[in-house]
């Protein structure tokens, strides 16, 4: 039997391609022309992107609806990002209903960051589901077309469907373990957290490649310094290495503003295309997952320069 | 136990405002404990609320003002008190008002804001433990609730906000519940319970509300 590929990003990742993703984080808006632009800038070098869904618990535009959007008007694949903090599992199932009916092919979920942590501290955090069973949620819905309870579904959807992992996690055992525990509820791929140790991403990936499930490690291009700093100080379990922070924080002081530009980028461009050229060089990766949030511009060239 | 704190005396007052004869109960047993509603602080209110212009016509520590029998043994005596007053303050929980509420018919006011159900690790320094959910799994995990611990109520390891064994709720100070049930069940060899998915709970039995425990006869 012929395999049928659901999307695009599932037939890359068959094929055994290094595969890029990207990320796009629509804010408060309604506007997503923007993001739209941004998506087509990267078409080329990247097989599908990422719509996040409220990160950070800040409440933004529909994840659903941004990632319709962007895949009809820029006509790049999007990976649906849904989380568990917001809504119940009536909710997600009648939103990945919608998904399916609005052409979305790709999933990628998760538990979610929590409430407190973003602009709307005050609301209620949901947390009926958990990833893992989300992830079975959907097993189940894409290969029995049924709901959680067993009634069948007119016209169940097809999703590739994804699931988050964290080579960062120390310790790492219980980590490995939930892993595992994503396989067996039935993922199909995995993005990381970002990564900037290029040894924590080789230990993770020899400890994974027993699974025979395509794992993208995700890195984060780091716009200026400010961003370095912010992203160091609040993104839940990631540090960005000392090194990389001198050379950024150096960087900043330039007063021209195009020679800091220009310095910046390449700051980037040395650091993650020697990561990524060793990840492919030495790792069972299935890709790379570039979340360069607000800086898209370095995905061409990155992707290029890591040849 | 059941954890509870004093509100500020001005939100007692704002309440009492429109009342002048008041009747305190406290309660001898969680309050006491916890010194929010035993008998000194009884004695401390009622001073206060008489220095603030009030009449304090009377006060009790109910053993166990959350038990309908022993509230209407310990008030018996003090029913022309209890009749004379126009409020009762509530030196009790949640529970402890409602039981007030449902034997004496007169506005009660709550003078204890309830917390949570938790041990009590020094006077003044308490933690929850127990979130009363209904459906225990503490077998399955080292005997540490993911319900009430892990902010998420996760179910199957820890999230992606964990970070050197700490949560990302509160800024990475308290531990991650879920590294805990992983140390736990490794330290008492009992890892395949963690390895094993666990479903999502089944809320039609857990939350439907209010809960009721009544015991059939057989």
């Amino acid at each position: 039997m012929t395999e049928v590929f659901i999307s695009e990003l599932m037939r890359s990742l068959k094929s055994g391609r290094f595969t890029f993703t990207g990320e796009l984080e629509p804010e408060k808006t309604t506007n997503l022309t923007r993001y739209v632009e941004a998506a087509k800038k990267i078409k080329d070098y990247v097989v599908a992107c990422n719509v996040t869904d409220n990160p950070q618990s800040f409440a933004y535009i529909s994840s659903l609806v941004a990632s319709y959007i962007i895949q009809r008007d820029s006509g790049l694949e999007t990976i649906y990002q849904i989380t568990c903090r917001d809504r119940n599992r009536i909710a997600i199932f009648s939103d990945l209903l919608g998904a399916g009916a609005l052409g979305i092919k790709n999933v990628l979920a998760l538990t979610g960051d929590y409430t407190t942590l973003g602009d709307t501290p005050q609301a209620k955090p949901v947390f009926d589901l958990d990833s893992v069973q989300l992830i079975k949620m959907i097993r189940r819905i894409v290969d029995e077309g049924v709901d959680m309870n067993g009634k069948p579904i007119e016209s169940p959807p097809k999703f590739f469907i994804g699931a988050g992992a964290n080579p960062n996690a120390n310790p790492i055992e219980p980590e490995l373990i939930k892993f595992e525990k994503k396989v067996n509820a039935g993922a199909d791929f995995f993005q990381t957290q970002v990564v900037f140790d290029i040894e924590k991403a080789k230990s993770f990936l020899k400890e994974t490649s027993k699974y025979n499930v395509p794992v993208i490690i995700g890195i984060f291009p780091l716009k200026s310094y400010g961003v370095a700093d912010y992203f160091d100080k609040n993104v839940p379990g990631v540090k960005v290495p000392k090194e990389l922070m001198d050379a950024l924080a150096k960087a900043s002081e330039i007063s021209d503003k195009n020679l800091r530009r220009l310095k910046y980028d390449e700051i980037n461009l040395n650091y993650f295309s020697s990561f990524i050229k060793e990840l492919k060089k030495t790792t069972s990766a299935a890709g790379c997952h570039i979340m360069s949030v607000g800086y898209e511009e370095i995905i061409p060239p990155l992707v290029e320069a890591s040849r | 136990m059941i954890i509870t704190e004093q509100k500020s005396f001005e939100e007692i007052l704002k309440m009492l405002e429109p009342f002048s004869k008041v009747f305190i109960i406290g309660c001898g047993t969680c309050s006491t404990v916890a010194q929010t509603g035993g008998e000194e602080q009884v004695k401390q209110m009622a001073e206060k609320l008489r220095g603030a212009g009030k009449e304090v016509v009377g006060a009790v520590v109910v053993e166990t003002p959350c038990d309908a029998r022993i509230l209407r043994r310990d008030t018996r005596n003090l029913k022309d008190a209890i009749e004379s007053s126009d409020a009762i303050l509530c030196m009790t929980c949640g529970a402890g008002v409602q039981d007030i509420v449902e034997h004496i018919k007169k506005p009660s006011i709550p003078a204890l804001n309830t917390k949570f159900l938790g041990i009590i690790e020094h006077i003044g320094e308490f933690y929850e433990r127990c979130r009363a959910c209904g459906e225990c799994i503490l077998y399955e995990t080292g005997g540490i609730c993911p319900i009430v611990r892990c902010p998420k109520g996760m179910l199957n390891g820890p999230c992606g906000g964990m970070y050197e064994g700490k949560c990302e709720v509160g800024g990475y100070k308290r531990d991650c519940a879920w590294i805990l049930i992983y140390n736990r069940l490794k330290e008492i060899g009992m890892l395949d319970i963690y390895r094993a998915y666990r479903p999502p709970r089944d809320n039609s039995r857990l939350n439907v509300q209010p809960r009721e425990v009544i015991w059939v006869k057989t």
